[in-house]
């Protein structure tokens, strides 16, 4: 149970990494990555990054 | 003269004198509290940033760096995901840095540009959703250039939460952008906005934004920060609504509104660009800023620059000092930008010496007003080759004096050492539709004739001499008043 961030689409503005409650997003070479085992899809919730992500359907399901 | 701040007016705080050129006219001093009224530390505050005095535009540079790309609201007018180094828009930057490269940049610009007075951060993104990255380079310049004045730019959202650190940071000067206040307009232009961890959308979004938007301005006059109100005229969308957005941020103790034509482009790919909403014609702009111009203070001579823009208003060295060509060791001299200052106090007051005996001109010579347009490379003088301009400032001149209306982007006539006649009939041309006479330093015969073919008389009599003095010279000689013209119509 995990999002992911789609590496063509995703802008790099970085809005997720620090509204991300579990700190499970950071910058890994020229994009953000989510690691999974802290990804908690916001436990049921409107996932904060989904909802701050400029680009539609970067962060999907894993 | 200024429009927005001019020096003559501050010089003539307290003396019993009519008001002269724009502030007798429907031109755009501002409020009825007039320009001579403005107290000494406001100046104090504006005199050296270009984007606030139309006055110090001539003589100092801005810096932006991108430093905080997230933003928590979208907007119909920006898509983040395209960025190209050919444009010149706000939103768009080529790089983005961390606070420490930017510290970097800022010294290697403040070292070669003496002009430089202010360094602003506005975006991509926002400045205060993205708060961390703002402050940081703000601590990490201070600790370089103590001197420097910080500028953040912001959609207001988020500036509540911030109010006291940005006090902290000494800011003198906030800009928020405000599109509407009416949320039932704002939907038109806002899809959502991110607040508190949630998503809003439609009224509610709009609604949120109001009035953190208002907060905004309110806390903001309460730490005596300036503020600036951009706002993005959309024709049939927001235009006419617009006066009701100055009177709402007048109340609210902005100091300068800055309407800006929306930039609109399919190949742009954003909401707007894809549905065909047009911007507005320079005329358009320019009759809704005569109509604002008894409410909060106008800007006309923004040239919404890019969001990494290096340099004056109107140029962008941006290319120059990327992170690439900077060196990573580099100190701060702090020599240069001290005797530039000091020339600038020189021709300050000789320019505002000259703009008096220009008003005196014009005083005498009653006829309609004109508009004229003036190539210039700062300094406020007739001093740019018509060939080099890459835009023109757009001045408006009768007896009340001569009165900066904005400014229009052209292409250079001028190609690798050519003359272009197709950029004159095609760009040029066009673009200088409604002005009688253009001001420049230099004119070939050639581009000469072609514009005088089209109607519009290129004056060349006046190299190097303040703008407002070219004008006067030229608009009482036109006018029949041979004897204070010195100059001769080219």
């Amino acid at each position: 149970m995990a999002l992911k961030i789609t590496t063509s689409t995703c802008s790099a503005c970085g809005a997720c990494e620090f509204e991300c409650p579990n700190a499970a997003i950071a910058m890994k070479g020229e994009t953000y990555v989510i690691k999974a085992s802290a990804c908690s899809e916001c436990d049921g919730d409107d996932p904060k990054c989904i909802a701050v992500c400029p680009v539609e359907n970067c962060i999907v399901k894993a | 003269m200024s429009n927005i701040v001019s020096l003559q007016s501050i010089t003539k705080r307290g003396e019993a004198q009519p008001q002269t050129s724009g502030c007798s006219t429907k031109s755009s001093c501002g409020s009825s509290a007039g320009q001579g009224e403005m107290p000494e530390h406001v100046w104090n505050k504006i005199k050296d940033h270009p984007c606030y005095s139309e006055e110090a535009h001539h003589y100092f540079a801005r810096m932006h760096v991108a430093v905080a790309p997230a933003c928590n609201i979208q907007c119909n007018y920006c898509n983040r995901k395209y960025d190209c180094s050919n444009e010149s828009r706000p939103g768009v930057t080529s790089e983005r840095m961390t606070p420490e490269q930017a510290a970097l940049k800022v010294v290697a610009v403040a070292n070669k540009v003496p002009q430089l007075s202010v360094l602003g951060i506005a975006g991509p993104g926002d400045s205060m959703f993205d708060w961390r990255k703002t402050f940081e380079t703000f601590r990490q310049v201070e600790k370089r250039l103590p001197d420097l004045k910080f500028c953040v730019s912001t959609n207001g959202l988020a500036l509540p939460d911030h109010i006291d650190a940005l006090a902290d940071h000494n800011i003198d000067h906030v800009t928020v952008t405000i599109n509407m206040v009416d949320p039932e307009i704002g939907t038109l232009i806002y899809p959502w906005i991110y607040h508190n961890g949630k998503r809003y959308t439609g009224l509610d979004a709009s609604k949120i934004l109001h009035e953190r938007q208002m907060e905004s301005l309110e806390a903001l006059a309460s730490k005596n920060i300036l503020v600036k109100v951009n706002s993005v005229m959309i024709p049939g969308v927001n235009d006419q609504h617009l006066l009701e957005v100055n009177a709402a941020i007048k109340a609210r103790g902005a100091f300068l509104h800055n309407v800006m034509p929306l930039i609109s482009d399919a190949a742009h790919g954003t909401h707007f660009g894809l549905t065909g909403q047009r911007g507005p014609s320079a005329a358009e702009l320019k009759d809704l800023q005569d109509k604002l111009a008894g409410g909060a203070n106008l800007m006309r001579h923004c040239r919404q620059c890019r969001a990494d823009a290096v340099g004056m208003l109107g140029e962008d060295l941006s290319q120059d000092f990327t992170m690439d060509k900077i060196d990573a060791e580099v100190e701060y001299d702090p020599e240069a930008r001290r005797l530039y200052r000091e020339v600038v106090e020189r021709e300050r007051a000789d320019r505002q010496a000259a703009v008096a005996v220009a008003e005196d001109t014009l005083a005498a010579t009653a006829a309609p007003a004109r508009l004229v347009a003036v190539a210039t490379k700062g300094g406020g003088r007739v001093n740019q080759h018509f060939g080099h301009a890459s835009e023109f400032q757009v001045y408006e001149v009768d007896h009340d004096g001569v009165r900066f209306v904005g400014h229009r982007k052209v292409d250079n006539y001028c190609q690798g050492g050519w003359g272009d006649d197709d950029v004159l009939e095609d760009n040029l041309v066009p673009t200088l539709a409604g002005i009688e006479a253009v001001f420049v330093s230099k004119i070939g015969s050639c581009p000469k004739k072609d514009l005088a073919a089209a109607g519009i008389t290129a004056i060349d009599a006046y190299p190097f001499e303040y703008i407002e003095t070219a004008i006067a010279r030229w608009y009482a000689e036109i006018n029949g008043q041979a004897d204070v013209a010195l100059g001769s119509i080219a």
